[in-house]
């Protein structure tokens, strides 16, 4: 008979034997789509660059020299360590850091209190959150310049109601870029947290204050370490992408907030671009990200233990 | 009773959420030291009592006094009751000695004293060899032990227990019953312990209040309760009875003349607050002793009868048609009465009781 269990395997065995088969399109499209070019990345940040873009066939270490050592201006002179490049991944994970660092503190409080509303309600809210994301983000970024530039309606606001006297000049500062960052990342923080408190046991936190906790105490011992998981997935989804971030720096910042992604992004684009040396900021950018994700795989594979 | 056997002074307590009253008014005294067993059906407001004493509700009106000083202001962190919740709530990113010690950290104690009296407590719940693991390691039964272990580490004045059984099977749940009970008397903490489970109540509790539509119905030892219920709600809901139109001629002294269906005259003991005039009698089914049909008894007829092994239920109908339930120990008979055969029914005057309604 057809769909039959064969001979000796239990039904959960049958069942749970088709997972492998169901995961063959995702692994094809991964093969296709991400492994192969981010190999092809890799491969090519040990080429020589083509002064209009492209590489030539030629194995150099030339890229990553380049990256992490000065050699003067000519080349010549004894390498000591180049910190332009360093400076700028610098700047951007702290930058990162600071923007999911603020997407928490507001991300937090609105997960809670979306996960403590009726359960009808909850939709309702989710809804209105992935609001902005109906609209392209480089529209939603354009717009936010729109609105913090120096005569925009924010400062004429401002100017309007006299807490200002002369416009704030918000453009082209970190203040921007950060805007821009949380603006753009916020969702993915406040979703898995939601996720997580929606599934809290608040007979924990009863528990927590019968045996003598105090509001913060709960929040700290009890509440906190329980949702934790959606608290680290968040930063991660929100860290991770704000990291190799293009749009926002380069729309909002200027030159002092130049970010890794800018910096990548403009390697491919143009004439002026150097495409091995792209990809070598590509694969270090990759590997910082890859090495936060394993040690964040291995505390929690600590953990289950 | 002096003042200072009292461990909880529950006074005219109300609690309304919007228009609706889940308590009117309920007052109790719960003494030091015993188990006291708030019972009822789902909805009476036992678990909203309870919940109120914990301080997880704010009540509407009225005082709950601890020693004589009024908690009910307090919020829960500042009272010395712990609780023992329905499905347990023990912390999952915590050991079971972190779970046991959560307390009294929280109240001070180093970690070292604080681990010393935890292990103390798992020993006397059988889990210390359990002491490293986590709650989600544990059975069922290991978890309601580990929950009872935290509430009781900190030494409350008072322990609350909310349906802790109810998330056992039936066998655990026998033997843990025995084993709180146990406890119970090992700690002298007076245990108020909800339940709608009446089994449950009479064979654990020193005393029960039965509760029902936010009001107290009665109070008292279990045997009071099931021998001299005071209304029909008590009556029915603990046990099994039959509860008999009658006609009470005069009440004087706790005892009642009165008159069974069918005119036959019956004296017996009277609830407080039972009235001349229609009432109604309760006779439990295996006090109703039957016979051939005869002057002084009350006759009727068969219906059916169930064989339920150590006893025989016979469904039988009185003359007006009201049905009245008899149980027959099971001494080996040869025959049951059968279906519409007529039975002569003597009730002793100690076992039929008048109500107060």
């Amino acid at each position: 008979m057809a769909g039959a269990a064969p001979q000796g395997a239990s039904r959960s065995e049958v069942y749970r034997g088709n997972g492998p088969r169901l995961m063959l399109p995702t692994w094809v499209f991964i093969g296709i789509f991400l492994v192969l070019p981010v190999g092809l990345m890799a491969i090519y940040s040990f080429l020589t660059k083509e002064f209009r873009g492209g590489v030539i066939w030629e194995f150099t270490w030339a890229a990553y020299d380049q990256f992490f050592l000065d050699r003067g201006l000519f080349g010549d002179e004894p390498p000591s360590i180049e910190w332009t490049y360093i400076g700028i991944f610098w700047r951007s994970i702290w930058q990162a850091g600071l923007a999911t660092v603020l997407c928490l503190l507001i991300g937090f409080p609105t997960a809670w209190f979306i996960a403590t509303r009726e359960a009808s309600a909850r939709p309702v809210w989710l809804f209105l959150v992935t609001i902005p994301y109906w609209v392209n983000l480089l529209i939603r970024t354009v717009s936010m310049k729109f609105l913090i530039r120096d005569n925009g309606p924010l400062n004429e606001f401002l100017l309007w109601t006299g807490v200002i006297s002369d416009p704030l000049s918000l453009i082209n500062t970190n203040f921007a870029v950060q805007l821009g960052l949380f603006y753009s990342y916020l969702p993915f923080m406040v979703l898995p947290i939601y996720s997580a408190v929606e599934r809290y046991d608040f007979a924990l936190s009863e528990a927590a204050a019968d045996l003598y906790s105090d509001n913060w105490t709960t929040l700290r011992l009890v509440i906190l370490p329980v949702v934790k998981p959606g608290i680290v997935a968040g930063c991660i989804l929100v860290f991770v992408p704000s990291l190799g971030a293009f749009l926002a720096p380069d729309l909002l910042g200027g030159a002092k907030t130049f970010m890794i992604g800018s910096l990548i992004e403009e390697q491919f684009k143009g004439a002026a671009g150097n495409w091995p040396f792209g990809a070598a900021a590509a694969m270090i950018l990759l590997s910082i990200v890859m090495a936060v994700l394993l040690l964040h795989a291995r505390a929690q594979s600590k953990e289950a233990s | 009773m002096d003042q200072h056997s009292v461990a909880v002074d529950v006074d005219r307590v109300v609690k309304r959420y919007g228009t609706v009253t889940a308590l009117h008014g309920v007052s109790m005294d719960i003494r030091q030291g015993e188990f006291f067993t708030l019972l009822g059906p789902s909805g009476c407001g036992k678990t909203t009592l309870l919940r109120c004493i914990a301080g997880f509700e704010d009540v509407s009106e009225g005082a709950i006094r601890l020693k004589g000083e009024d908690i009910a202001p307090l919020p829960p962190h500042k009272r010395p009751v712990n609780t023992v919740f329905q499905q347990y709530a023990l912390f999952p990113h915590m050991t079971v000695l972190e779970n046991v010690s959560f307390g009294l950290r929280r109240r001070g104690w180093s970690d070292r004293d604080a681990s010393g009296r935890s292990r103390e407590v798992l020993e006397m719940v059988r889990l210390s060899d359990f002491a490293k693991r986590r709650p989600g390691q544990l059975s069922g039964g290991q978890q309601q032990r580990v929950a009872l272990a935290r509430a009781l580490a900190p030494g409350p004045e008072v322990l609350l227990l909310d349906e802790p059984l109810s998330a056992l099977d039936l066998k655990l749940r026998q033997a843990v019953r025995v084993e709180l009970k146990q406890i119970q008397r090992e700690t002298g903490i007076a245990f108020v312990f909800v339940t709608h489970d009446q089994e449950e109540a009479l064979t654990m509790s020193d005393r029960i209040a039965v509760m029902s539509e936010g009001r107290v119905q009665q109070i008292g030892s279990p045997r009071a309760i099931y021998e001299a219920p005071q209304n029909r709600f008590v009556a029915d809901f603990i046990g099994e009875t039959n509860l008999l139109d009658v006609t009470v001629t005069s009440v004087s002294a706790g005892m009642a003349e009165l008159e069974l269906p069918g005119g036959l005259p019956l004296r017996c003991p009277a609830a407080e607050g039972a009235v001349q005039g229609a009432g109604h009698v309760s006779v439990r089914p295996e006090r109703i002793a039957i016979g051939a049909p005869g002057a002084g008894t009350l006759p009727a007829t068969v219906a059916d009868h169930v064989y339920l092994g150590t006893d025989i239920q016979l469904h039988a109908k009185l003359d007006d048609g009201a049905p009245i339930l008899v149980r027959m120990q099971n001494a080996g008979q040869d025959s049951v009465p059968e279906a519409g055969s007529r039975l002569g029914l003597t009730i002793e005057a100690g076992a039929a009781r008048l109500l107060a309604d």
